[in-house]
């Protein structure tokens, strides 16, 4: 489309606008669709955002650190963590692998045990945190390794119980996009439906306006115009609305986990406001085909 | 300017017309005449394009009627004025903006058109009408409104389907004259109807050809009227 032709259909032309009787009827369920549509769409964009954030963030986190643990007695714990430090280091795709010290130990037991507990004393397993680089390493390869060499050593990567979270984060964000496709493809079929009952309810009109000379393009432009706008203007509305909702939603947390997660970041926020202009696109679109079909039918 | 060439027309339920050769020359006056049912109306959606003939060819401004798109039909368009014989309005618009529908679409400046359109108001007595809406007026006053709407992008063929047939004889008069005075200006007329005294009174003011279809035919009628 043309600048000029995009100029013409926003600002429009008075004169052309009249020439099509104002239908009350489907201009109120057009807008009220539209704002409904774009409603929902804001909230199948909040989802889909945040399960995305939630989805990289968790496969980030849980991809890169692993613990090991050794669970040996006293007297040989310190030289099979000796030991096991040496494999980690010798480990390709590994990046850093480091002892946790008794005091970490302590204060990551503290809440089930209190601080007074003498751990060097107790058969405590020893922590080791294992930091991978970009590659990653073969955690098959070194679960081999480390039970024929330190036979107390257990690789915990967590890959476990990560992978169905993951999924289950990227499920919901495609489910997000799947819902914003079907919002898009629901409202051009009610933008058809409407714009097919505008143009039958107007059959006169569009007869007399041909029979004066009018060229098909100017006829299907006043309803497409009219459609379009209504569109935008519905959808602004709905978004609105829905932003605030999305807005009053409590704050992401810690303790609330998900939940709480659920709206947008920084330049996130800028991103409904797309919806419109979207709404109008798919509304343009379905009146200019409808009202083109409908005019190539009359001869 | 229109020429129709061996043209036969047949809505299904049988021929109407057949083989039917006219031509208009530019600044004629011809009148369309026969019995009612007989193919004039017809005869006026061929020559205009709104019909297309099953048999034959019907040229307008040296084009080929047939081979026109639609957007080159709605051209043609501008180039013939109609005078419908239900003449067709908007009806949610008043009589002023009807008559000007035909520049509104061709998306003429109005701004610049609006003395003429007065003119043109006044010359077939609207202008204490112009605010009001189609289906307000008389049958007379619809006709006079549809005569006005055909002229106002001055198009050189004009083609009124019974101009005269919802008004008394003294209105008749004044379409008439309104139809002889763009036929001096050099306009192309063709004028379908059944009444015999406009025709003669026609006769009296312009050089018109009459012409009648009778069993399907076109023919030239004589001096008998
Ligand atoms: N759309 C149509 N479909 C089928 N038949 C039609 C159609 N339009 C007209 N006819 C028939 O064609 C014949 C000619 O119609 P037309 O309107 O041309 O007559 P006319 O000479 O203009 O008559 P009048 O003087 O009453 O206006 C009539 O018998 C009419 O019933
Ligand atoms: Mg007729």
């Amino acid at each position: 489309m043309s600048e000029g032709r995009l100029r013409k259909l926003i600002i429009g032309d008075a004169q052309a606008d009249r020439v099509v009787p104002p239908s009350g009827f489907t201009a109120h369920l057009t807008l009220f669709a539209s704002g409904a549509m774009a409603f929902l769409a804001v909230f199948a964009l909040a989802l889909s955002l945040a399960s995305g954030r939630l989805a990289d963030r968790w496969a980030e986190e849980l991809a890169r650190a692993a613990t090991l643990r050794i669970n040996a007695p006293l007297e040989q714990r310190d030289a099979q963590t000796r030991q096991a430090l040496t494999i980690l280091n010798q480990t390709p795709g590994v990046a850093s692998a480091r002892a946790l010290s008794s005091e970490e130990q302590a204060a990551l037991l503290a809440p089930w045990f209190g601080s007074s507990l003498p751990i060097d004393r107790l058969p405590v397993p020893q922590l080791i945190e294992v930091i991978e680089d970009e590659q990653g390493y073969d955690s098959t390869g070194l679960r081999l390794r480390l039970q024929a060499e330190v036979p107390g050593a257990v690789l915990d990567d967590h890959t476990r119980w990560r992978a169905p979270l993951v999924d289950a984060a990227r499920a919901l964000r495609r489910l997000g996009a799947v819902s914003i496709l079907l919002i898009a493809g629901a409202m051009a079929a009610m933008v058809t439906l409407a714009a097919n009952a505008a143009l039958a309810a107007n059959a006169q009109v569009i007869e007399v306006l041909r029979l004066v000379g009018a060229l098909d393009s100017y006829i299907a432009h006043a309803f497409v115009r009219r459609f379009t706008l209504r569109a935008l203007g519905g959808s602004a509305a709905g978004v609105a609305l829905g932003m605030i909702g999305v807005w009053l939603m409590p704050e992401a947390s810690n303790e609330g986990g998900f939940l709480t997660g659920l709206g947008f970041q920084g330049w996130g926020w800028l991103l409904p406001l797309l919806i419109p202009l979207l709404a109008a696109a798919v509304a343009f679109m379905a009146t200019t085909r409808a009202a083109n079909k409908r005019l190539g039918d009359l001869t | 300017m229109i020429e129709l060439e061996n043209v036969g027309y047949n809505y299904g339920g049988g021929e109407l017309l057949t083989n039917v050769s006219v031509k208009l020359a530019p600044g004629s006056f011809h009148f369309l005449t026969g019995p009612s049912g007989a193919g004039k109306t017809t005869l006026l959606k061929l020559c205009y394009g709104a019909l297309t003939p099953t048999s034959g060819r019907v040229r307008a401004f040296n084009m080929d009627v047939q081979g026109l798109d639609r957007d080159q039909m709605a051209h043609l368009r501008r180039r013939v004025g109609v005078v419908h014989q239900d003449c067709r309005f908007l009806d949610h618009l008043p009589v002023i903006e009807n008559i000007a529908l035909p520049l509104i679409v061709s998306g003429k400046d109005l701004g610049g058109e609006e003395a003429n359109l007065r003119e043109l108001l006044n010359w077939v007595g609207l202008s204490s009408r112009a605010d009001a809406l189609p289906p307000e007026l008389s049958g007379g006053e619809r006709q006079r409104a549809a005569l006005a709407r055909s002229v106002i992008l001055s198009p050189d063929v004009i083609i009124a389907d019974e101009p005269t047939g919802n008004v008394d004889w003294e209105m008749s008069q004044r379409l008439l004259q309104l139809l002889v005075e763009l036929n001096r200006m050099g306009k192309t007329i063709l004028v379908a109807t059944h009444d015999m005294a406009l025709i003669r009174a026609a006769k009296n003011q312009v050089q018109a050809r009459v012409l009648r279809i009778s069993s399907k035919q076109l023919h030239l009628a004589g001096a008998d009227l």
